[in-house]
């Protein structure tokens, strides 16, 4: 795989002639607007991207950045990205899905590409609804939630995008929201993992389930309910008075107070993003009692898929020629004489 | 083979003659008997003494169904000869019955006054239960209109192995190649390139290549030993006259596998190739994974939707996408060859069918997917079909869907079956250097003013643009698109333009003339088939045509689109009869495109035709032939009836 070579580019040169289509105030504009603001700093090469994505509002994504884009079918769009990337490694691919697309009817794709660890970006849009169907429940619906598919409430309990992935074997976790100024820094850190980052992004459906993230995304006491974490820094919120410690005796997480700033008296744990059972903790943290937790999760690269495919291809090529006409007379052979004719 | 060899008659418990002009064999036993493996050798030493042949594999779908049981038999039969053989055989002149399942599922089948070789140490009381047999049909006298031969294959290898200290299940692992041997004999075939397979078999364990070769060998000298005994004869098969050259065998699987090797490399493009396991589609897969020093890249997706979607987003990254299944795969597929055929891109879905619907019969062949390749999908939704008609033809039939794709930018669908996969025949090896090559084309910069990719070419085919190709960004998609742009484009419009650019496109996919394989341009009547039928239809219209009648043999590759002449043609017979094992599936589409009065023979016993039953269906056609008793012109559509008497 070649070094990518860095391009500058503006805001403006993500921008396509595509009127957009989701509803004004839809929280896509503002992921919209930080991925394009995002590739700029990264000096990605517009030539050289691609968005690939299912079906859904999310999905829609590609027609709106100027680059390569494939807007397939639903569900699937991690198979799709899967083989472009083993036919051209290079192609720097971002993924866009929803908790429609990629929880439900794309559950088993969207394992898959964690499992094998493709490199690429995955942008899992939440809206804890299906938008583009007209509001059903869907997969990471709250229980109780009503929509016209479950009128009296929904009592399926909802899939955890971030524990889904973690579990299906992901090396990166990122989160974030629709309209937080973060944003494009977790997009960064899953854009510098090399591998399969997933990044849940907590998106505002404003007709069929709106607001329904404010209890931590409105800028009102944000502070106070929202845990940003960086890796080697404490895990702190509340203006510093607040962390995240471990109970030893429980061997869970808890949130302690901190005092004049020494957060070390009161245990809170300095986050290192390669430790995958404190990134389970993060994920699993019931949100009401803890802040939601945002930033770069869990960030622990291992060899990718493609290389794997790419050395085994070495490896099993080694030493042999790709003679179709001798690979056709292969295996145990009997020649009829006659006129004379030369074996292939 | 029904007509060529010696009448019935002639030779009632007289055994083979000793210098057929072709013999059918069967192999059965259990299916941990190792029959393939014994048919498949004895295939490979048939071929290297340059007999035409033809193979027919038969076997469960249960791995290892419990021992000595009925559905647990497994028959490979190879019908060879010194003249062109068209089929595996309609019933066999030798029996090789390894256990009473086996005697009892594949008796139906053999000739009258057929030999029957059979193993008595498995003749055990608790087996013939198993078989569900009161008596022992070795000595009952139940078999007194087939020449048998009885002894104890079971005991002999054991004998055969002792001196390599083997335990009795070791030991008995060997008896089919005691029976290879003793087969080796009887027709006359070296021995050596069966000791060379083994020694490189077991490499790595000696200790068993000795004892499988004493056991073929000991089988082998049995067989001398037994002739002079008298009730074994040796029968000697002269080579077939073949046209010079290098010669191996294939099967469908493997020609499928070379072709489509062949035709990314004639497109000048890398391969990819998206799987999952299905029987009987997995050996294409296996045999790919194989070939990685031809570009070959293989992925064994998590799904059959995943594995055709990979092969898109390689077509879409400038591959040669590729997948392959049967039946059930290619149903669940069918969403994504829909975005295939809306975004233009190419790609090769190879179905080998088998009997449906559902999970239906895995291992056993029939042609029933023929609606779901030709009008299978949601939306109007063309695509380009073409079938295979043998092991070999898949070669170029997989090259021509290379072709296709490439140069139409479509999926194409190339339609095989289980008997084609499975099934080995004699190859004449062909030069690579004698195929057209067709480089693809991507475009790397607009052709006027703007970039449109969808604007088409001549042929109606719409450019191919990697992405990484500079100035060329665009976006493509499932949802329609603008005729020029490829923008979303959902006007009234624009969406009948585009609904008539697609079916434009794949109506005038240049395919060749439809040509007659045998006999007259017109006449009284035309066999037409399609797919794997080719062989029992050759033959029988051959045998047919050499008693007098007035009948064609026609053969269809191109499916879909059809050969422009092919409606005429079919004009030019009174009759048109279509074989097919499904329950008419080709004859509608022969209806429904040229408005002909196609009838239909049908048969979805999962088994392939036989010889007779064709020459007795084409037979009806003919009042007036001396010998031949007519009958009436079927006047309705007809299935032929079931095989084991059941509900008709």
């Amino acid at each position: 795989m070649n070094a990518p070579v860095k391009i500058e580019t503006t805001l403006k040169d993500w921008e396509t002639d595509q009127e957009v289509r989701w509803c004004p105030g839809c929280g896509d504009y503002a992921i919209l607007k930080a991925v394009q603001r995002t590739l700029p700093q990264l000096g990605a090469d517009p030539a050289n991207t691609v968005f690939i994505s299912g079906i859904g509002c999310s999905s829609r994504f590609p027609y709106y950045i100027e680059s390569y884009g494939f807007h397939t079918i639903h569900g699937r769009a991690p198979a799709f990205a899967t083989g472009a990337k083993l036919a051209n490694p290079d192609l720097d691919v971002w993924l866009v899905t929803g908790d429609g697309d990629g929880l439900s009817i794309g559950g088993n794709h969207l394992m898959h590409v964690l499992r094998r660890n493709v490199n690429m970006q995955i942008m899992l849009f939440n809206n804890e609804i299906y938008g583009l169907t007209k509001g059903q429940a869907s997969p990471t619906s709250r229980e109780g939630t009503k929509s016209p598919s479950t009128p009296i409430g929904s009592y399926d309990h909802p899939a955890r995008p971030a524990a889904f992935a973690l579990g299906s074997g992901a090396r990166f976790i990122g989160r974030g929201f629709d309209v937080s100024k973060h944003l494009p820094d977790v997009l960064k850190a899953a854009h510098a993992h090399k591998g399969a980052a997933f990044i849940e992004i907590f998106q505002n459906c404003i007709v069929y389930n709106k607001d329904v993230f404010n209890d931590f995304a409105a800028p009102k006491g944000a502070e106070d309910r929202q845990l940003w974490l960086e890796n080697g820094k404490p895990m702190l919120f509340a203006g510093d008075t607040k962390g995240i410690a471990l109970n030893r005796e429980t061997l869970s997480l808890e949130v302690v107070d901190v005092t004049d700033g020494d957060w070390e008296a009161a245990g809170v744990i300095v986050h290192d993003v390669t430790n995958r059972s404190v990134a389970h903790m993060l994920i699993e943290m019931p949100f009401g009692p803890f802040p939601m937790a945002l930033g770069v999760l869990y960030d622990d690269p291992r060899p990718t898929f493609e290389d794997a495919v790419i050395e085994e291809r070495k490896k099993a090529s080694e030493g042999k020629e790709a003679n179709l006409a001798k690979l056709l007379g292969k295996g145990q052979t009997w020649t009829v004489s006659g006129t004379a004719q030369d074996p292939v | 083979m029904a007509t060529a060899a010696p009448s019935d008659a002639d030779r009632p418990h007289s055994g083979l003659p000793a210098s057929p002009e072709a013999v059918v064999v069967r192999f059965a036993g259990d299916s941990g008997d190792g029959m393939q493996l014994t048919g498949g050798q004895f295939t490979l030493s048939t071929a290297l003494a340059g007999n035409d042949l033809a193979t027919f594999p038969d076997f469960p779908a249960e791995i290892r169904a419990p021992q000595g049981t009925l559905f647990g038999v497994s028959a490979f039969q190879i019908n060879f000869g010194s003249r062109e053989i068209n089929t595996a055989g309609d019933a066999p002149d030798v029996l090789v019955a390894m256990n009473p399942a086996a005697l009892k599922v594949n008796i139906a089948a053999l000739k009258p006054g057929g030999l029957i070789i059979a193993d008595t140490g498995a003749f055990t009381k608790r087996n013939l239960d198993k078989a569900h047999y009161d008596a022992n049909p070795l000595e009952d006298g139940s078999l007194a209109k087939f020449d048998v031969l009885a002894f104890d294959i079971s005991e002999k290898t054991i004998e055969a192995v002792k001196p390599f200290g083997l335990g009795n299940k070791d030991a008995l692992r060997s008896k089919n190649m005691w029976t290879l041997g003793l087969a080796l004999w009887m027709f006359d075939r070296p021995r050596d390139p069966i000791h060379d397979w083994l020694k490189a078999k077991f490499k790595s364990k000696p200790d068993i290549a000795d004892a499988n070769i004493a056991a073929l060998d000991a089988g082998h000298a049995y067989g001398e030993t037994a002739e002079l005994a008298g009730p074994l004869k040796q029968v000697h098969i002269d080579p077939t006259p073949s046209a010079p050259g290098l010669y191996r065998t294939v099967t469908g699987a493997e020609a499928v596998s070379l072709g489509l090797v062949a035709g990314a490399q004639l497109a000048e493009l890398p391969m990819f190739f998206g799987g999952y396991p299905i029987t009987p589609a997995s050996a294409i897969l296996h045999h790919l994974a194989r070939l990685k020093e031809f570009g070959v890249t293989t992925f064994q997706a998590e799904d059959e939707i995943a594995a055709i979607c990979a092969a898109i987003g390689a077509s879409y990254a400038g591959q040669l996408g590729v997948t392959s299944s049967s039946g059930p795969g290619i149903a669940l597929k069918t969403e994504a060859i829909g975005l295939g055929i809306m975004t233009e891109l190419p790609l090769v879905i190879v179905n080998s069918q088998r009997g449906g619907p559902s999970t239906g019969l895995p291992t056993k062949t029939e042609q029933s997917d023929l609606y779901q390749a030709v009008y299978g999908r949601n939306g109007d939704a063309p695509m380009p079909v073409i079938a295979a008609r043998s092991p070999s033809d898949a070669f170029e039939v997989a090259i021509e869907a290379c072709r296709i794709a490439t140069q139409y930018m479509t999926p194409v669908m190339l339609l095989t079956d289980g008997y084609i996969a499975n099934a080995a025949e004699p190859w004449k090896v062909p030069n690579p250097a004698d195929f057209e090559p067709f480089p693809a084309q991507f475009l790397t910069e607009p052709r006027g003013e703007e970039l449109l990719p969808y604007k088409r070419d001549e042929k109606g085919a719409r450019p191919w643009i990697k992405p990484g190709t500079p100035g060329m960004m665009h976006r493509i998609g499932g949802i329609e698109k603008h005729e020029l742009t490829g923008n979303i484009d959902y006007s009234p419009d624009n969406h009948q333009r585009m609904t008539d650019l697609r079916k434009a496109k794949v109506d005038n996919i240049a395919v060749p003339d439809q040509d007659v394989c045998l006999g007259e341009t017109s006449g009284k009547l035309a066999v037409v088939g399609w797919g794997s039928t080719y062989g029992p239809i050759h033959r029988a219209v051959d045998n047919c045509r050499a008693n007098g009648m007035d009948v064609s043999h026609i053969h269809v590759r191109h499916i879909w689109p059809m050969p422009k002449n092919l409606g005429d043609l079919l004009r030019g017979f009174d009759h048109v009869l279509v074989p097919e094992m499904n329950t008419g599936q080709f004859k509608t589409v022969l209806r429904d495109q040229f408005l002909v009065d196609a009838q239909p023979l049908t048969k979805t016993s999962g088994q392939p035709f036989q010889i007779a039953e064709l020459e007795r269906e084409i037979g009806k056609f003919f009042d007036d032939i001396p010998g031949n008793e007519g009958g009436q012109v079927p006047a309705n559509d007809q299935q032929l009836p079931s095989t084991d008497g059941g509900a008709k």
